[in-house]
């Protein structure tokens, strides 16, 4: 084993792991987004609403991932050029950040709902009684309360985000993962590399599991 | 001031009230009783519409709360409710709880809704108590918060879903007494409740339910004198033993 390579490509390394971070980041508030909204649509009174919202969410936890990233990768330049009516390429970051985000959003969304039906009856109802719409009941009472008790499941997701995030290679996006590798290969030590990279990941995955940890026990006393 | 008209409601195939009829005029207390599931809770929260009815009318000040055209919000900021696990909102300092739907509803400014808030806060003896959080205060004092809460908004009515039910007994009166002391400024109020001291004492009218009936409506001295049903007879001579 040799790791005196590593230090060399680290600059390029971190590009990477910057690549990473921000495809993570921005995935999470995405799909948090679109996931919440989703909540709300499979848990409304409207049939229709809930049925399309529920298929949706059915759908896409039922295909693996990495065929919705390379899907999107042909399909998005598409349906944009369509949309637009210009034909304009969007790039594999763009088609990747729709891929994860739509993604997640499935998961995100079982998520929240099971938030916001944890919140008793009893409170919407006192949201009501003094005058407040659906609206202001979900954003100032029933979602604020929901998002901290279910805030350790979701950084659960977010770090099982930040890992699936290397599945980007496929589309040759240059993630952490895939930078590793590719100077590795050009030294001709992949194994020193590979390891390098697990370790990177085993500790912000770690970490923050573990600082999750922590947040469960805090909230539950 | 509160008129309800021949309400039926069913949850399914059971009726849980049957062609109920009652008023309540500006300034009365009402005191509605009995046997628990009899269907008092579900009738109190029939006049603000927390509950859909499937026949009859309730009308409120003139404006009718099955109507479909309804501003329901609107309506229900004008009718206090408090229920009977307080239903603070936790993630809020008691002042942002008093002071949330008068901003939010009424589009009062910040420094008024804090004003009105502390002012009603001290009424009921809480003033300390205004920076803490919900989770902070013994059973009481929520309940007393939460009436406070309700009065903020001005009511022109106040509903009372057996208030002191989920409290431990040495916290009973403090709520009972911010009630009474309410009763006796004139609030019109219409309160569910197992407690007969307070009916017997501050109620102008008793109304009897069973089985989603209403079995008695009668003056306090006449329920309290001589309950002319043998069913409201049986649950006072229960209730009083106790």
């Amino acid at each position: 084993m040799d790791f005196s390579n590593i230090l060399p490509a680290l600059p390029s390394m971190m590009d990477g792991l910057w690549l990473t971070l921000k495809l993570t980041v921005l995935s999470i508030i995405g799909g948090v987004v679109i996931g919440t909204l989703l909540a709300l649509a499979r848990l409304s009174k409207y049939k229709f609403l809930a049925m399309a919202a529920g298929f949706y969410v059915n759908y896409f936890r039922s295909i693996p991932l990495l065929l919705v990233i390379t899907w999107f990768y042909f399909m998005v330049p598409f349906i944009i050029g369509w949309v637009t009516g210009t034909n304009r390429p969007v790039g594999a970051l763009t088609s990747c950040l729709i891929a994860f985000m739509l993604f997640e959003a499935a998961y995100f969304c079982e998520i929240v709902r099971a938030g916001i039906q944890s919140i008793s009856k009893g409170q919407i109802n006192a949201a009501y009684a003094l005058g407040l719409n659906y609206r202001q009941a979900m954003q100032l009472i029933v979602l604020p309360q929901a998002f901290r008790k279910m805030m350790p499941l979701l950084m659960q997701q977010s770090i099982i985000l930040f890992q699936d995030t290397s599945l980007v290679y496929a589309v040759g996006l240059m993630d952490f993962l895939n930078t590793a590798r590719s100077r590795g290969d050009i030294v001709g030590q992949p194994h020193e590399f590979l390891l390098f990279a697990g370790l990177i990941y085993f500790i912000i995955s770690f970490g923050a599991s573990s600082y999750v940890t922590y947040l469960k026990k805090r909230t539950t006393v | 001031m509160i008129s309800i008209e021949h309400i039926n409601k069913w949850y399914g195939d059971f009726q849980v009230l049957t062609d109920c009829t009652a008023d309540i005029s500006k300034g009365e207390v009402v005191v509605v009783c009995g046997p628990s599931g009899s269907g008092k809770s579900t009738l109190i929260k029939c006049v603000n519409a927390l509950e859909p009815f499937q026949e009859g009318r309730i009308i409120v000040d003139g404006i009718s709360v099955g109507d479909p055209q309804t501003d329901l919000p609107l309506l229900r900021s004008r009718i206090g409710m408090v229920f009977q696990n307080f239903e603070l909102f936790p993630h809020l300092s008691i002042t942002e709880n008093l002071m949330l739907a008068q901003q939010r509803v009424l589009g009062r400014s910040a420094d008024e809704a804090r004003d009105t808030g502390l002012k009603l806060l001290d009424r009921v003896g809480l003033k300390a108590q205004a920076a803490k959080f919900p989770g902070q205060l013994s059973g009481g004092q929520q309940q007393r918060v939460a009436i406070a809460r309700a009065l903020a908004m001005n009511p022109i009515a106040m509903l009372f879903d057996e208030p002191t039910s989920a409290l431990d007994p040495e916290m009973v009166n403090e709520v009972l007494d911010v009630m009474t002391e309410l009763a006796q400024e004139g609030m019109t109020m219409m309160c569910v409740t197992h407690e007969m001291g307070f009916a017997r004492r501050v109620a102008n009218r008793v109304i009897f339910m069973d089985k989603g009936h209403i079995e008695e409506d009668c003056s306090a001295v006449e329920f309290f004198g001589s309950p002319r049903g043998e069913r409201a007879q049986h649950f006072l001579s229960k209730i009083l033993h106790n």
